[in-house]
């Protein structure tokens, strides 16, 4: 240490968000811990009511937890623009550790169907879904949600609150109805979800977008609620940007899922009459 | 290092961390990241004896070739228990959780993690998860090795698999999270001056350590989800019956997986370089080749998952590949031993117990990267798999490596955590015993692979024996030396000198605190003006610079 000097500093007080304890860490933990040995008994034909239990209870935790972050947010001021950028980072992480999780899915979907074990993909046997009929409507449904959440953002930078409650409004429902076109494909699949390796990737990576699907629904009607509130300032909403990026990341997944699972991998050449 | 700082001029009137509250709720619902690197040092090291013990067990048994302590599932079952314990629950977040919690803020300038809440949810999902995982492995145990193959976890092994995955699942989270939290940290709180290319190696380390962490550990998620679906359901991807494919499932699990090796020695060598600065009073060789080095092992380590699968009827010419990239990732690996040594070169070297213990991890993890290469040859790789050899390299780098290097951390920065200082002289004993202990255990196993002896059986050929009781003989070595720690250790915290803020002339904010830090790490915060290891030119100096350890 060859200069050291001390230095009285009086500059401004620091910007950080030095949070206050909560109890929601540890009793988030408690009821994670509750849905994996709820999971755990469910599987070993234990019943389910342990799961369902320690679903609810996460849930509850989660919005809980929510309440005392937008509260601290909002209404008390304590989210200065660095702790903003902060949690853009963290929110982009956690979007690239869930392209992560789709990245497991594609991978055994392509594994499966570039070198398929009949030598056929898809299997003999299986009749797909015709990429161009409902997985084409659905796409275009998201693709439109993807612009309404955009004008939402357009109308909120300009502090247009009702036509951020419409256009976010809109955003909802098509999210809704991609949920709902979804179950319908589902209920009339000409495959059984036990019925080999074709159903086996397709539900999985398909179902498993669906869910972030509902959970990016669930992000929005929280944000719809908040913007109906006056909660979101022209500067200050990342509640509702870091929705509208989960939701841009749940429909870039969809593309690749359709294109890749529903078209190629549906093995019928493209056919827009 | 040149540092502009407030040095509180009445330490005393500034509660430290640990005097900052006293009850259970200041504990429990602490956001304070030194004390939770506390709380996960004494979760860690909980896992990492109920490991051992799972290894002692083992090494008991092969004592005689016949086997005779240990029926040969229960053995399959100690096996597991001692891979999934000491992977997932010790080594992984040994040091980004303990050493990492405590000192990236401190290091960077900050006063706490950028996510304080979601660091304390991360120790509640480790325990929830270890707890979770010892109980079914103590209970009815699973006898599938840590690596769950399927067919055999999915469809043929007795034990309690599921619950085994569910909990490495939950594990998975409070990982992400972690490094998550690190990299966020590192980007955003940086004190003023505190350049990419001023922070000390350690962060370097940190936060290649947390790309890894965010983007493999999903992987491993969905593999054990997908495994978990298909003992459960039935239905699933790896079942060559319906047109699934076995060797799927160990591509996804060797993506996480060998990124997690490198989860495990990038910290390690981030401790060793703060640590060989210090004791060498030298700037560490080449700094910033050492940061490059750091990531781009972060970034090649995820090419080269394939090297576990030459034999498995993979592809040839993707066996080519891997072999290649395995190749590859060795050469950062290489400048980083080679800028420790000529860290060493000219250097005012005193070989006090955390420096034994970088010096052993140098010797050691060069050992076990260099027969690392003999593994990720195609050929050598033919007569080697699934033999002691294996065992061998892997010990070297994990054991011999990473907790060398956990051991040297924790002692190097014991007085700025407790304000205490350890006695020296017990340390150095310690760090000898387990350098010794550790080559009289693993290096033996070299031979048993070469000489083809299988991993995994519980009996073996009595020609082989000799081998079996050295290496059994240099693990009672290995576990005294891990036990003294925890008694000299445990004994400074009432007994040991006072430390004072820094102890042993170090570099480095958090040096430039009292020890114990204070609960919001620094009075002001501190400003950089200057690169890391600013230790002045040995040559310049007539004779050792007084004042190197404090005195009695």
């Amino acid at each position: 240490m060859t200069e050291t000097h001390a230095v009285v500093q009086h500059g401004p007080k620091h910007q950080y968000h030095l949070v206050d304890p909560s109890p929601w860490p540890l009793i988030g933990a408690f009821c994670a811990g509750t849905l994996a040995v709820g999971g755990v008994l469910y599987m070993h034909n234990y019943g389910s009511w342990l799961l369902i239990i320690g679903a609810i209870a996460v849930l509850a935790m989660m919005a809980a937890w929510w309440r005392d972050v937008i509260k601290e947010a909002t209404f008390q001021h304590l989210h200065t623009p660095v702790v903003q950028i902060g949690l853009r980072y963290g929110m982009a992480l956690f979007i690239a550790s869930e392209v992560m999780f789709f990245a497991a899915f594609f991978w055994a979907f392509f594994n499966s169907s570039l070198f398929p074990v009949g030598g056929v993909w898809p299997p003999k046997g299986i009749h797909p879904f015709e990429a161009f009929e409902l997985p084409f409507l659905n796409t275009m449904i998201l693709l439109l949600s993807g612009t309404t959440v955009t004008w939402a953002h357009a109308a909120l930078l300009e502090g247009e609150r009702r036509t951020v409650l419409l256009a976010l409004g809109l955003t909802i429902l098509l999210g809704l109805s991609f949920t709902g076109v979804q179950a319908w494909e589902y209920s009339h699949a000409a495959f059984g979800f036990k019925d080999g390796i074709f159903p086996s990737t397709f539900f999985m990576a398909t179902g498993f977008h669906g869910f972030h699907v509902i959970i990016g629904t669930t992000f929005l009607i929280v944000c719809w609620f908040r913007a109906y509130a006056g909660h979101f300032k022209p500067d200050h909403h990342f509640g509702f940007e870091a929705a509208a990026w989960y939701w841009h990341f749940v429909d870039v997944v969809w593309l690749f899922l359709f294109v890749c699972i529903y078209w190629w991998g549906g093995g019928t050449a493209p056919a827009i009459e | 290092m040149t540092v502009t700082t407030f040095i509180p001029a009445k330490s005393t009137a500034v509660k430290n961390y640990l005097t900052a509250g006293f009850g259970i709720r200041s504990w429990l619902l602490t956001t304070d990241h030194k004390r939770i690197g506390l709380m996960f040092f004494g979760s860690v090291t909980f896992f990492f004896f109920i490991g051992g013990a799972a290894a002692t067990l083992i090494r008991l048994d092969l004592l005689d070739p016949a086997g005779r302590l240990v029926q040969p599932d229960m053995y399959n079952r100690l096996f597991t228990m001692h891979g999934v314990v000491m992977v997932w629950f010790f080594l992984i977040p040994s040091i980004p959780t303990t050493l990492g919690n405590f000192f990236l803020p401190l290091m960077i300038g900050a006063k706490d993690l950028a996510f304080p809440r979601l660091n304390l949810l991360s120790w509640y999902l480790f325990n929830a998860s270890g707890i979770l995982a010892v109980y079914f492995l103590l209970v009815g145990g699973v006898d599938t090795g840590w690596t769950f193959y399927t067919p055999l976890s999915s469809q043929y092994a007795t034990g309690h698999v599921l619950p085994a995955a569910m909990a490495v699942f939950v594990n998975g989270f409070s990982s992400i999270l972690t490094g998550l939290n690190f990299i966020v940290t590192t980007h955003r709180l940086r004190a003023p001056g505190m350049t990419w290319f001023r922070l000390p190696l350690f962060v370097w380390a940190i936060y290649a350590t947390s790309l890894v962490m965010v983007l493999a550990t999903p992987v491993l998620a969905m593999t054990l989800a997908l495994m978990s679906m298909e003992r459960f359901l039935g239905i699933g991807l790896f079942d060559p019956a319906i047109g699934g494919d076995p060797l799927l499932f160990q591509h996804l699990f060797w993506f996480y997986s060998h990124p997690a090796v490198y989860i495990m020695i990038l910290p390690a060598m981030g401790v060793v370089s703060e640590v060989i600065a210090c004791y060498a009073r030298k700037p560490v060789f080449g700094y910033r080749g050492m940061a490059y080095a750091l990531m781009s092992i972060a970034v090649i380590g995820f090419f080269v998952w394939g090297h576990h699968m030459f034999v498995t009827g993979m592809s040839l010419y993707s066996g080519v590949v891997f072999s290649f990239m395995s190749f590859i990732v060795a050469v950062p690996s290489a400048i980083k031993v080679f800028n420790w040594i000529a860290t060493l070169h000219k250097g005012w070297i005193t070989f006090d117990a955390p420096m034994l213990y970088a010096l052993g991890f140098v010797g050691l993890f060069t050992t076990g990267g260099v027969t690392g290469l003999v593994v990720a040859t195609l050929a050598a790789d033919v007569h080697l798999h699934d033999t002691y050899f294996v065992i061998a390299h892997f010990h070297f780098i994990m054991v011999g490596g990473t907790v060398s290097a956990y051991f040297a951390g924790l002692h190097y920065w014991w007085p700025k955590i407790t304000g205490r200082l350890y006695p020296e002289m017990w340390a150095r004993l310690a760090a000898i015993l387990t350098f010794t202990g550790f080559n009289f255990t693993f290096f033996p196993q070299f031979i048993l692979g070469y000489l083809g002896m299988p991993r995994r059986y519980h009996a073996y050929p009595p020609e082989f024996q000799v081998w079996n009781v050295l290496s059994s003989a240099g693990a009672s070595i290995l576990a005294i030396a891990y036990i003294l720690p925890l008694a000299y250790l445990g004994w400074s915290l009432l007994y040991g000198k006072r430390a004072g803020s820094n102890p042993w002339h170090a570099t480095g904010l958090e040096w430039m605190t009292s020890s114990p830090p204070p609960e919001h790490n620094f009075v002001r915060t501190p400003v950089v003006t200057s690169a890391p290891y600013a230790y002045p030119d040995p040559e310049t100096l007539a004779d050792e610079p007084a004042g190197r350890r404090p005195q009695a």
